[in-house]
C-alpha cells in the first residue's frame, strides 16, 4: 500500500477492482465501510462475480476476467477527452511534460524494437529525449505532439467506451457511470483510494494492470494524498515481509536487485545503479545505492566484506536468467535438473498452476523437505488419497522429510502488513508435540552443512564460510537477535558531517539515512533501518493516538520506511507546499520545514521552490506516465488477452497474448482452445477460509465444508446443471468434480458480439484437513505468469463443464 | 443456557406469579444489525461457535453459501444469503444474519409449559434456562421467527442467548465484537434506535428509498433489530416475516383457552360446593365399605409371590 489502512476513511471514492477486499481483506474492509458511513464514500466494485464486496457496494459493473487493460486505458481515454485531470498535478508531478524519443513507437500491438525472431525488445527508443546537459527535454505547454502526455492520450485512444465493452463485455451505460464517479475526484479536495490484489497480479499483464491504475491516480492527483494511492491488499501473511527482505530468486533485502553473470564486478553491478537525475535539481534518492549494498554486505558477510574485496561481491550468487520463479522451479523439476527442494510455509501442490505438473515434478526429487505447522498436501503428494490425489506410491522414490514448525502464535517475530507496517507479536503458547520454530531449523542446517563443508569440502563454500553469524545460541538464534541485524548498528564511532553528533560502534541505527558506503554500517534490510533502535523495539509499539483522527496513528507498531504511513506524500502538497485538500492534510510547508501528522517523504528542509519533484525515488523526481524501460512490455500498458481467451485481440489480431510472458515448451501444449473449452474460469478466495490452511481448522470447515464452482443462471440452464448438482470442470490440463453453485451473481457478458460465459472456481479444498476432499483450482490452471514478475494466471483460463456424478472414492 | 439471578426476571415461563423484579435500573438492551455494511463473513458465526462452546458436524455444501445448512441446537446464528433482482433489473445480494430476535412479547415464552425453563430479564434478553426445559418443542411452534431447535442428544431446546451471560458482566454478545465491519453493534435500546435513525438518512441519500428499522411491534418490539435497505419488503431477506406474529394457538393457549380453563376448574368446585350445600356430602353404606375391604385383601394375595 502507499497509504494505510486507516487513511481508507478519508476517501471520496472507493473502488475494487481486481480483488475482493470484503472477502479476502474482511477486517481491513472495516475502513471502507467507515469512508462510506463518515466520509459519504462511495463504493464502486468491478469484478467478473457479483461478489460480497459488491454486495455493500454503490455500484458494481461486471468485466471479463484478463480485460482489465481494457477497462482502465478506456477510464483514462475518458479522463483526458473530458478533460478530468488534476492539470497542476499532473505537470509538475508526473512526466506528463517531457518528451519521448523520437524513434518510439507503437503499432499493431508492438512498441518499437520488438525482435520477432527471439521475442524480445531492444528498449532503447523506450526512453527520454535528452538534451546537451543530459537532462530530459520538456514541453510544460504540451504542445509538443512528443510529450508523454499526448502520446498516452493517443496511445489510449483506441479505446472508446464502444471498444471497452466490445473487449470487457461491461455494458456500456455501466462503464459511463463509473468513469463519471470517479472523474469526481480529478479536484484538489476529492480522492480515490484504488483496493486491489490478486485479482491484478494474477495475470500474464499483471504488472501492467496495476500500472494502468496507478496512471489513471497519478491523472486525477490521487496519490500521496489522504484517502488516495494504489494500495495492494497482501493476500498472505506474510507476503509483505517476505518481498521486503527479498525472498525471491532475482532481489535482494530491501528491494535491490541481486547481480546477473553479466554484472562481473562491484563496478559493473554499480554502472547502472547511479541514478544520476534525469531533471534538474532532482534528489534522486538512490544515488544513494552504495550505502544500501555496503551496508547489507557488512550484514551477510562481516569482516570479508571490505573495500578491498569489494565488498565481498564476488560471495554473491549471480543470476543467469531474468528470475529462477516457482514456474521455472518446477519446469527444472520435471526435465530432472533440479534434485532437491525445500520447502518452508509453502504449499505448492494446491498453490501453484497445473497441479498434474507440480505432482509429476515433485515425484521426480531425490528429496523433499516439508516445513509447516500443517500436514500439507505437498507432504502428502506421494500418497494416495483417491481422485483427489491419485498418485501411485509405488512408482515414487522422492524421501519426504516432514518438519512440524511453530505457527507464529508460538514465537516471537514481527509481521509485516499490507500497510508496510512491522508490528511485534509475543509467544502465546508452546508448540505442540515436537515442532519446532523455523530458526532453529534453518540454524541446524546451516551449522551441519557448514561443517559438512569444513569437513569434506565442495564447490565454492566461500559465501557459506563467509556469512556472519554472530548470535548468542548459534543453534537457535532469538527473533530479536535477528530483528536489530536487520535493522542495522554501526560498525565503528562515526560522526554525523551535519550534526556533528557521534555514534558509537555497536548501537543500532536510527534509520537509513546514517547508513555509510565506507564499511562503518550494516543494515540486513535498510528499509527496515529504524525498526530496532537504541530506544528499543519500536515495532513493539502500541499507542493508538492519532493525530487529526485521519487514521495514521503513527506510534502503533513501525512502518517503512522511516515509519511513512503515506507514500509520496510531499504530492499531498501542491507546488507551493499548501496541501491540495485542507480538511485531510498530510504535510505542509510552514516556511522553513515540512511538517504534518506523517513524516516527510521529501528532505525536510527543502524549499518548496527548489524544484525537487516529490518522487524522490525517480530520476525525474516524477510519476511515470511513460514507464520507460521499467517493465519488458512497454512503457504503457495494452490490452493482451490472457494466453487462454474465448477471443481474438480485437485491437491486434497478430499479437493476441502478451508477446514477452514467457511459455514451457510443455506448457504452450497444455493450453486449450475455446472450441474444446469455451468458458472463461477464475480462481479466488471466499472469506471463511485463508488459503489452504483454514480448512485444518473445524469451525472454519463447518463453515465452508466442501469443494464447490459457481455457474451462472444461463449457463446452468443451457447445461442442464441443477442447483447444487454434481458437474465435472475440465480444462487442458485436469479435472474438477466438485458441486455447482447456481447463481444470479455470474452473468452472460456480451464479448464482441458474443455471449461469454464465466465460471468461479474458489480455490480451498484439498485433501488433507478437516473440510470434505476437494481437487483443488490449480488442478485446472495454466502454468504460465506474469511476463515480468511471473506470477502465475491465475485469474483468466478456459475450462469446459458438464454434469456428471459424483466421484468414487 | 445461563441463569441470572431470578430477580432480573420480568417473564417466567408455566409461572402464573413471576417473582417481582427488585432491580429497577436495568436498561433494555438491543442488538442492532445493519444489513447495509454486513459482508457476509460469518466472524459472527465462528465467534459464537467459540464463546458458547458449540461445533456442529462438517456438512455439505447445498447450493449456496449458508453453512450449516441450517439453524440447528449448536448453530445459534447463521448467515442466510438472497440474490435479489430490484425493479431496475439490478442485482443485489441480501444478507441476514438470523437467530433469536428477543422479542418483548416472546412467542416461545409464552408457549412453554415447563415452569421457568423460559424467562425474560428486566434487560429484555430471552433466556431458555436448559434445566428446566422438558424438550416438548412448544417453543419452536410458538416462535414466531422458526429459531429455537431441540437438540436429539439432550433434548432441550436451543437458541441464541444474546450471550446474556457475557452482557450480565458488561460485555457486548460475542458475535458484535467479532464484527469486522461495525454491522453488529449492541447498546441500549433507545441508543440502537438513534444509531439505527443515522444509518437510515444515509440509506435514502444512498437511493435506498424505503430503507427503514425493523422492529415489528407485532411481537412488541424486538431486542435484536435490523436496518433494512428495503423495510417495505422484510421478507426479501431470506424470509423475514413482513408481520411477524405469534401463532394463534399458542395466543389461544395462553390468551384464551388458559381463563376458560380456569373458569372451567372454578365452575367445577363450585358446582361441587353449591351440591354439598344442596344435596349434603355423599355417604358410604356398609356394603361398599366391605366390598372395597375384600378388594384390597385380593389385591395383595395377588401381589405375593
Amino acid at each position: 500500500m502507499t497509504n494505510t489502512w486507516g487513511d481508507i476513511r478519508n476517501a471520496d471514492v472507493v473502488i475494487v477492482m481486481g480483488g475482493n477486499a470484503a472477502e479476502a481483506h474482511p477486517c481491513g474492509f472495516k475502513w471502507v465501510i467507515e469512508a462510506k458511513i463518515e466520509n459519504g464514500a462511495k463504493l464502486i466494485v468491478v469484478d467478473p462475480r457479483f461478489t460480497r464486496t459488491a454486495s455493500v457496494a454503490d455500484y458494481y459493473a461486471p468485466i471479463r476476467p484478463g480485460t482489465d487493460i481494457a477497462f482502465l486505458s478506456g477510464l483514462m481515454h475518458y479522463l483526458l477527452t473530458h478533460d478530468k485531470i488534476q492539470h497542476t498535478y499532473v505537470k509538475n508531478y508526473t512526466n506528463a511534460s517531457l518528451l519521448v524519443k523520437e524513434e518510439f513507437s507503437f503499432q499493431d500491438g508492438l512498441f518499437s524494437g520488438f525482435n520477432e525472431d527471439n521475442h524480445s525488445y531492444d528498449k532503447s527508443s523506450w526512453d527520454y529525449e535528452l538534451g546537451e546537459d543530459g537532462f530530459a527535454k520538456a514541453d510544460d505547454t504540451w504542445q509538443n505532439p512528443r510529450c508523454v502526455i499526448n502520446l498516452l492520450k493517443e496511445h489510449v485512444s483506441r479505446y472508446t467506451p464502444e471498444m471497452v465493452s466490445r473487449i470487457c463485455g461491461t455494458p456500456q451505460d455501466k462503464f459511463l457511470h463509473i468513469c463519471e464517479l470517479i472523474a469526481s475526484t480529478c479536484v484538489p479536495d476529492r480522492a480515490m483510494t484504488s483496493l486491489f490484489a490478486l485479482g491484478w497480479t494474477q495475470h500474464t499483464v499483471g504488472v501492467q494492470n496495476i500500472r494502468a491504475m496507478a496512471m489513471v491516480q497519478l491523472l486525477l492527483g490521487n496519490i500521496g494524498v489522504a484517502g488516495g494511492g494504489m494500495n495492494a491488499l497482501r493476500g498472505h501473511s506474510n507476503i509483505q515481509g517476505l518481498t521486503d527482505v527479498g525472498l525471491l530468486s532475482n532481489q535482494l533485502p530491501g528491494y535491490m536487485n541481486l547481480p546477473t553473470d553479466k554484472e562481473t564486478s562491484y563496478d559493473e553491478y554499480m554502472k547502472t545503479r547511479l541514478f544520476k537525475p534525469l531533471r534538474p535539481g532532482q534528489t534522486s534518492f538512490y544515488q544513494n545505492t552504495r550505502k544500501l549494498f555496503v551496508s547489507l554486505q557488512k550484514a551477510l558477510f562481516g569482516d570479508a566484506a571490505t573495500a578491498e574485496t569489494n565488498w565481498a561481491y564476488d560471495l554473491l550468487p549471480k543470476l543467469d536468467i531474468p528470475l529462477y520463479d516457482i514456474i521455472k522451479a518446477f519446469e527444472m523439476m520435471n526435465n530432472g535438473q533440479m534434485g532437491g527442494y525445500i520447502c518452508q510455509g509453502f504449499n505448492p501442490l494446491q498453490a501453484f498452476p497445473d497441479r498434474g505438473k507440480i505432482r509429476a515434478g515433485l515425484s521426480k526429487l531425490k528429496f523433499l523437505v516439508t516445513m509447516d505447522p500443517l500436514d500439507t498436501e505437498t507432504s502428502r503428494f506421494w500418497q494416495d488419497f483417491g481422485p483427489q490425489n491419485p498418485a501411485k506410491s509405488h512408482e515414487i522414490q522422492t524421501e519426504v522429510f516432514q518438519l512440524p514448525v511453530s505457527c507464529f502464535a508460538e514465537e516471537n517475530g514481527s509481521l509485516v502488513n499490507s500497510a508496510r507496517w512491522l508490528q511485534w507479536h509475543w509467544k502465546a503458547a508452546d508448540p505442540p508435540g515436537i515442532a519446532k520454530s523455523d530458526l532453529w531449523i534453518m540454524a541446524g542446517l546451516f551449522q551441519r552443512l557448514r561443517a559438512l563443508y569444513q569437513k569434506e569440502g565442495g564447490a565454492f563454500p566461500d559465501s557459506l564460510m563467509a556469512m556472519t553469524w554472530n548470535y548468542m545460541n548459534p543453534w537457535e538464534p532469538e527473533p530479536e537477535e535477528l530483528a536489530k541485524e536487520m535493522n542495522g548498528r554501526f560498525l565503528a564511532d562515526v560522526t554525523d558531517p551535519v550534526t556533528n553528533v557521534t555514534s558509537k560502534g555497536g548501537t543500532l541505527l536510527d534509520g537509513f539515512s546514517q547508513l555509510r558506503d565506507d564499511g562503518s554500517t550494516a543494515s540486513g534490510c535498510w528499509i527496515f533501518a529504524g525498526s530496532f533502535t537504541e530506544k528499543g523495539n519500536q515495532m513493539a509499539r502500541r499507542d493508538a493516538t492519532d493525530p487529526r483522527e485521519q487514521g495514521l496513528s503513527p506510534n502503533w507498531a513501525w512502518a517503512w520506511p522511516a515509519n511513512r504511513r503515506i507514500l509520496y506524500n510531499r504530492a499531498s502538497a501542491d507546488p507551493d507546499g499548501k496541501p491540495w485538500n485542507p480538511r485531510k492534510p498530510v504535510i505542509e510547508w510552514n516556511g522553513s520545514k515540512w511538517v504534518g501528522i506523517d513524516v516527510p517523504d521529501y528532505p525536510v528542509a527543502q524549499k518548496p521552490s527548489a524544484n525537487d519533484g516529490p518522487f524522490i525515488m525517480t530520476v525525474e523526481g516524477q510519476a511515470r506516465l511513460f514507464g520507460r524501460n521499467l517493465l519488458v512490455e512497454g512503457p504503457f500498458p495494452e490490452h493482451y488477452e490472457p494466453m487462454e481467451s474465448p477471443v481474438e485481440n480485437v485491437l491486434h489480431p497478430k499479437v493476441r497474448s502478451n508477446p514477452m510472458a514467457r511459455v514451457f515448451e510443455h506448457d504452450r501444449n497444455n493450453f486449450g482452445k475455446p472450441s474444446d473449452f469455451p468458458f472463461v474460469a477464475t480462481t479466488y478466495r471466499l472469506t471463511e477460509h485463508f488459503h489452504f490452511w483454514t480448512k485444518h481448522a473445524l469451525i472454519n470447515a463447518v463453515l465452508q465444508p466442501e469443494e464447490f464452482v459457481e455457474i451462472g443462471e444461463v449457463l446452468a440452464k443451457e447445461k442442464g446443471i441443477a442447483q447444487g448438482g454434481w458437474v465435472k470442470v475440465s480444462s487442458k490440463r485436469g479435472e474438477v468434480i466438485c458441486k455447482a453453485y447456481v447463481t444470479k451473481r455470474i452473468k452472460p457478458l456480451l464479448v464482441d458480439g458474443k455471449a461469454t460465459h464465466v465460471i468461479g472456481v474458489p480455490l480451498h479444498w484439498g485433501f488433507t484437513g478437516q473440510a470434505r476432499k476437494g481437487y483443488g483450482a490449480n488442478t485446472l490452471t495454466p502454468s504460465v505468469g506474469d511476463a515480468n514478475t511471473q506470477t502465475p494466471e491465475f485469474k483468466a483460463f478456459l475450462v469446459n463443464v458438464e454434469t456428471t456424478s459424483a466421484p468414487t472414492a | 443456557m445461563s441463569d441470572l439471578q431470578s430477580q432480573d426476571y420480568i417473564r417466567r415461563s408455566a409461572s402464573t406469579m413471576t417473582p417481582p423484579a427488585t432491580r429497577s435500573h436495568e436498561e433494555q438492551v438491543a442488538k442492532l444489525i445493519d444489513v447495509s455494511r454486513c459482508i457476509g463473513c460469518k466472524a459472527c458465526q465462528a465467534a459464537c461457535m467459540e464463546w458458547n462452546d458449540l461445533r456442529p458436524e462438517i456438512g455439505y455444501f447445498e447450493g449456496s453459501y449458508e453453512n450449516p445448512n441450517d439453524l440447528g441446537p449448536s448453530v445459534w446464528t447463521l448467515m442466510k444469503f438472497n440474490e435479489y433482482e430490484n425493479e431496475q433489473g439490478n442485482l443485489e445480494w441480501l444478507i441476514r444474519k438470523d437467530g433469536c430476535m428477543h422479542c418483548e412479547d416472546p412467542g416461545c415464552l409464552k408457549a412453554c409449559p415447563a415452569p421457568g425453563a423460559i424467562v425474560q430479564y428486566a434487560n429484555g434478553i430471552v433466556d431458555f434456562i436448559s434445566d428446566k426445559c422438558i424438550g416438548c418443542g412448544y417453543c419452536i411452534k410458538g416462535c414466531p421467527f422458526n429459531i429455537p431447535r431441540v437438540s436429539k442428544t439432550d433434548h432441550k431446546s436451543y437458541k441464541c442467548t444474546l450471550c446474556s451471560d457475557r452482557v450480565t458482566v458488561g460485555l457486548e454478545p460475542a458475535c458484535v465484537k467479532a464484527c469486522p465491519t461495525g454491522a453488529i453493534m449492541f447498546g441500549s435500546k433507545t441508543d440502537m434506535q438513534h444509531q439505527a435513525a443515522d444509518r437510515i438518512v444515509d440509506l435514502k441519500s444512498r437511493g435506498f428509498a424505503k430503507a427503514g428499522l425493523y422492529d415489528p411491534p407485532e411481537v412488541g418490539g424486538t431486542h435484536v433489530m435490523y436496518v433494512l435497505h428495503h423495510a417495505d419488503k422484510p421478507s426479501l431477506y431470506s424470509g423475514l416475516p413482513d408481520k411477524p406474529h405469534i401463532s394463534y394457538i399458542v395466543q389461544a393457549w395462553k390468551g384464551l383457552y388458559k381463563p376458560l380453563a380456569v373458569a372451567g376448574i372454578a365452575l367445577a368446585a363450585l358446582a361441587g360446593f353449591f351440591h354439598w350445600i344442596t344435596v349434603g356430602p355423599n355417604d358410604t353404606m356398609r356394603e361398599d365399605e366391605d366390598e372395597a375391604a375384600r378388594e384390597i385383601r385380593e389385591t395383595k394375595e395377588e401381589q405375593v409371590p
